[in-house]
């Protein structure tokens, strides 16, 4: 068996610290304002909207839409080279963010924008825990 | 009126230049960019030192620039490598001319990304959403191009229209670096990249450099060719939407509308007067999203105009006569506004449009510009 290539990993920062946190113990986060409510994904060091540095992270329900799709063909990493082709999903959460991830469980042919899709978690390692989308019924 | 639609033809291009395109491991960012610049200089016939303002795109460093083409200017900027700058620049430059900041401004571009074996993804670009191996520029643009297809039907085979065009325009423009016809059948076979996205809808990499001498009406006068008038601009940026890089989840259509009103308004002409379109294609998706932001057809039917040659010369609206990104050379929309001058002037030869008397650029970015270009 061949050695596994490291696939990059997310660089953890204060900013981000909370959302990979979370995915460890599999729960989807978005940065919640605490002055103006407002949600946002990427986390930012203040709150886009009002410009609090009041920011934590609170779990979301892990239900959205799918809004695009795309395959990868080409491994723009080598550790990818083995998944090729495989999908990236473009999901509008329910509380409004959008994230990218892949979609597991379901065949190209099959694949419909705008079906509903549920948080699914693949740990990776001690470390690191990926949130991951599946069709839902 | 708006307050910047005053600078409607004060503002002139009068010089341009480029290198060849290809691959030249030999020399380097500066040496193609002051070859870009002594053609620019030649082109307009002005004394090489009357130039007092310099602004370099993707040179390293702007002073190593100056000193090797031996200029002090009075006004420098340096914008970043990044293909939306080419529009940002220009309109930086007119502004700087008309405030009096300079006299004369050379923009000089450059790009060694062939012979350098740039990626434009992977490790080159770290980005939020590696762990799940999404990367690169035309991926994003994949994931706009399979919405628009689910929401509106947009085919690949409408998609194909456009590197179909352009590929005929590069046929027919020696400098081009894509020489082979190709048919939407060769489009639809073509290897894919990142699906729905193939091989022929990604833009080359190639290196090169281009160069534009800018100055105001009155001093424009002076020079060897009739000036070529900056007549609209308009801008938007789209940031607040920006966690993915290259994407917009409505393709950049409220931001290229607020453009085109901008542009068409100061230069008092719209989508129908336009002879010839010079449009942003690193990828060919956003030639569809371009021609629907700025009003020539509706959201959503871009699939259905672009049928049968519309992009052409010769078809209803000619576009990227140079072959654009995709098939004449990856100069970051600083070709595409030096083909604009040069229809303007009527140098295209075999890739003439006939009287361009009107001719626009554009490029739906993160940062959404668009020029349109007249006779002085
Ligand atoms: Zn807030």
């Amino acid at each position: 068996m061949q050695t596994a290539i490291a696939k990059p990993r997310p660089k953890i920062d204060n900013v981000n610290r909370g959302f990979w946190d979370n995915a460890r113990a599999q729960k989807l986060s978005v940065q919640k304002c605490g002055a103006c409510e407002d949600v946002h994904f990427p986390g930012s060091p203040v709150c886009p909207r009002c410009l609090s540095e009041k920011q934590s992270w609170v779990e979301v329900s892990g239900r959205g839409k799918l809004l695009s799709w795309v395959r990868f063909h080409r491994a723009y990493w080598d550790s990818f080279r083995a998944d090729l082709p495989y999908l990236v999903c473009l999901v509008g959460l329910e509380e409004g963010p959008l994230l990218v991830s892949n979609l597991v469980g379901v065949e190209p042919d099959d694949i419909v924008i705008g079906a509903g899709v549920e948080a699914v978690f693949e740990k990776v390692d001690d470390e690191l825990t990926l949130p991951k989308f599946r069709i839902s019924g | 009126m708006n307050e910047f639609h005053k600078l409607k033809d004060r503002i002139a291009i009068v010089g341009v230049g480029n290198t060849p395109y290809g691959n030249f491991p030999d020399t380097d960012d500066y040496g193609l960019g002051a070859r870009a610049f002594r053609n620019a200089v030649e082109d307009c016939g002005i004394e090489k030192d009357k130039v007092d303002g310099l602004l370099v795109c993707r040179v390293p460093h702007y002073a190593r620039m100056g000193e090797i083409i031996g200029l002090n200017p009075r006004w420098t900027i340096q914008m970043p490598p990044h293909g939306r700058m080419s529009g940002m620049a220009i309109i930086e430059a007119a502004a700087a001319l008309d405030a009096g900041l300079c006299d004369y401004a050379a923009l000089i571009y450059a790009n060694i990304g062939r012979s350098r074996r740039v990626n434009y993804g992977g490790e080159e670009s770290p980005g939020v959403w590696d762990p799940w191996g999404f990367t690169s520029p035309g991926a994003a643009h994949a994931m706009m191009f399979q919405r628009h297809r689910a929401l509106y039907g947009t085919t690949t085979r409408q998609l194909a229209e456009v590197s179909v065009a352009f590929r005929h325009h590069a046929c027919l423009n020696p400098a081009a670096v894509m020489k082979q016809p190709i048919t939407i059948d060769d489009h639809e076979a073509a290897r894919p990249i990142t699906e729905p996205l193939r091989l022929l809808d990604y833009c080359l990499i190639n290196d090169g450099a281009v160069c534009i001498i800018m100055t105001t009406k009155e001093r424009a006068r002076d020079l060897k060719k009739k000036p070529v008038m900056i007549s609209g601009i308009g801008a938007r940026e789209a940031f607040t939407t920006g966690s993915i890089g290259n994407f917009d989840l409505n393709f950049w259509h409220d931001e290229m509308q607020d453009v085109a009103a901008q542009a068409y308004g100061m230069a008092g002409v719209g989508p129908s007067d336009v002879d010839a379109l010079m449009c942003y294609d690193n990828f060919s998706p956003t030639v569809l999203f371009s021609l629907e932001g700025l009003g020539f057809c509706k959201q959503g039917e871009a699939g259905s105009f672009v049928e049968g040659g519309t992009l052409k010369l010769g078809g209803k609206l000619p576009t990227n006569t140079d072959g654009g990104h995709l098939s004449n050379s990856y100069m970051q929309g600083w070709a595409l506004n030096v083909e604009a001058v040069r229809q303007i002037r009527g140098e295209c030869e075999d890739r003439q449009v006939p009287n361009a008397q009107v001719v626009q650029y554009c490029g739906a970015t993160p940062c959404s510009r668009s020029i349109i270009y007249t006779p002085g």
